[in-house]
């Protein structure tokens, strides 16, 4: 069976500064200081607080307590999304959207929602306080964090052949959709001694399967938490993957995965190319050539580069729409769209790299750093070459490189903002978003299969959405507006 | 026209095709190579002044 692909992006940003370094504190200081700019006050699923808006309208941190509770910082936000330090970064979990193009538009909608909060946050900061934000996955010191995307699967689908069906892609992915490293920083990685990797994350997995997601990381993550029914559904948390700041990569990379996903579930996992060997190995190793030559052994018996496996799952891609339309992915432009950039980039960084440096972020960070190393005479390892890989990422107009080395955009400013307030129209994300928007004061969390009103009498009221399809525009839209309020539309749904 | 001359007056055009073929590719060259320069200077303003404590402050916790 196969099932519409409902996907998602979450974030955690890399962040510095703020008040005694302390990074969870300036976490907090970020999710607040969006919250407080009303776009919403909602907590996630807790009870809910009412934080101390400054009547001057500028938020004056002096007068919080330092932040220890992490609920203080964890919102819903009237696009759907959630908002929340997890650890000690700041996160961006974007609302569920039912295209790789309305995936992307709501991840480059999370980036303008934490450049806002940074901007705001340091408004109040003393100048030597001040917060930057960087949607990057390492800190070029051993740590990291993720981007992990979502995919909603059917449960008919064996976890065996997910295995089998996504590992392929996910070792060799990268060399399209990896954001760039300089150097190395794990102990293995280190013994390598490489210029440059093409992903950020590659060197920090371990294993090929496995619950983990901070220590011994899988290739295939098995976290199984649908967050809906499931008997009907998987959710596939994804967590082998660099955060792009360039929008084609993201879309691309969605996109690929979203087909190959529908793909596995109409036809299963044997005509999917074979495994390699060694896949941790593997993931490493092709992170690790530029040249993109490396081959390495498949359970067939055949090698294969990381080239070879992105043709081969290209090609099944494009023999699937053209065969189904793979409708459940997109409408038929948006498919071809995917179809069209994801062979343009294979191509191109085989080919002529310099094509697609508006497009692969691993391409045009090296461009820089090797125009900069041509330019200076500077040896791999130098300071400022690693700095150009840490500002490439950075959230703050002034210093940031990837909106100065040309990356084609897929949306305007305009569209952006408009995602930022409002939800995608086409799942429960909706009803989550509008119902922050519309009833705020009667919301006392929000989860994503569930929003939970307080009536001022009564239980409190929780309306289920096991049904990601559910809760769109199309269903709710009507309803929400004949319902000034929160009491009425419950009235109605109950009745 | 014979069948030779036309030959040789289809290859002589694809000759010219060829060679307007390769100045482009010299010209994007040089546009490429341009724009990386102004693109490099550009950078230059806005890189961070002191690269090594710039890059050695930037230390994070994991996550995820």
């Amino acid at each position: 069976m196969q099932v519409p692909k409902v996907l998602g992006i979450e974030t955690e940003y890399g962040i510095a500064g703020g008040p005694e370094q302390d990074p969870i504190f300036a976490s907090s200081i970020i999710v607040n200081a969006y919250a407080q700019e009303g776009r919403t006050r909602i907590n996630w699923d807790f009870d809910s607080e009412s934080p101390s808006s400054d009547s001057r309208g500028v938020l004056n941190f002096a007068s919080f307590a330092p932040i220890v509770e992490t609920h203080l910082a964890n919102t819903v936000l009237t696009n759907g999304a959630r908002l929340y330090v997890d650890h000690a970064h700041p996160e961006y979990s974007s609302p569920e959207c039912r295209t790789p193009l309305e995936a992307t538009l709501y991840d480059v909608a999370g980036e303008e929602i934490m450049l806002r909060a940074m901007n705001v946050s340091n408004l109040s900061l003393d100048p030597s306080m001040r917060i930057a934000l960087y949607k990057n996955n390492c800190d070029g010191k051993g740590n990291s964090y993720g981007t992990h995307e979502n995919y909603l699967l059917s449960r008919e689908l064996e976890f065996k052949a997910v295995v089998a069906g996504v590992v392929p892609h996910f070792v060799s992915r990268q060399i399209i959709f990896g954001a760039g490293k300089v150097g190395a920083e794990t102990e293995d990685g280190l013994e390598q001694n490489p210029a440059f990797q093409l992903s950020q994350r590659a060197e920090f997995f371990e294993e090929v399967i496995g619950l983990e997601t901070t220590l011994k990381r899988p290739i295939v993550n098995t976290r199984d938490e649908p967050h809906s029914d499931a008997e009907r559904f998987r959710r596939l948390h994804v967590i082998i993957g660099d955060a792009n700041m360039s929008q084609v990569a993201t879309f691309a990379k969605l996109g690929s995965t979203s087909l190959l996903l529908s793909l596995l579930e109409a036809e299963g996992p044997k005509i999917f190319p074979s495994m390699p060997v060694h896949p941790v190995q593997t993931v490493r190793s092709f992170a690790l050539d530029t040249t993109l030559t490396h081959a390495v052994l498949c359970e067939d018996g055949k090698k294969r580069t990381a080239w070879d496996f992105q043709d081969e799952l290209w090609n099944l891609s494009d023999s699937f729409v053209k065969r189904t339309g793979a409708q459940d992915v997109a409408s038929e432009e948006e498919v071809a769209l995917i179809l069209k950039h994801w062979r343009e980039m294979l191509d191109g960084v085989r080919d002529n790299p310099a094509s697609v440096a508006d497009r692969v972020d691993w391409v045009a960070k090296l461009r820089v750093i090797e125009g900069l190393k041509d330019r200076y005479n500077l040896l791999d390892n130098d300071a400022k070459l690693r700095a150009v890989d840490l500002q490439y990422h950075d959230l703050r107009n002034e210093k940031s490189l990837a909106r100065r080395v040309g990356l084609q955009e897929l949306f305007s400013h305009e569209q952006a903002s408009e995602a930022v307030h409002n939800p995608p129209k086409t799942t429960r994300a909706y009803f989550r978003g509008q119902c922050v928007a519309r009833y705020p004061e009667q919301i006392v969390a929000a989860n994503w299969d569930s929003v939970v009103f307080d009536l001022g009498e009564g239980p409190l009221q929780r309306v289920p959405m096991l049904d990601p399809l559910r809760g769109t525009a199309e269903l709710t839209q009507g309803l929400l507006e004949k319902n000034a309020t929160a009491n009425a539309l419950l009235k109605a749904m109950n009745g | 026209m014979s069948e030779q001359e036309r030959i040789q007056k289809q290859k002589s055009e694809r000759a010219k095709t060829e060679q307007a073929e390769v100045n482009v590719d010299t010209t994007k060259g040089d546009q490429l190579k341009n724009d990386l320069d102004d693109l490099l200077d550009e950078i230059d303003e806005v890189l961070e002044e002191n690269a090594e404590e710039f890059v050695r402050n930037y230390v994070q916790k994991g996550g995820e």
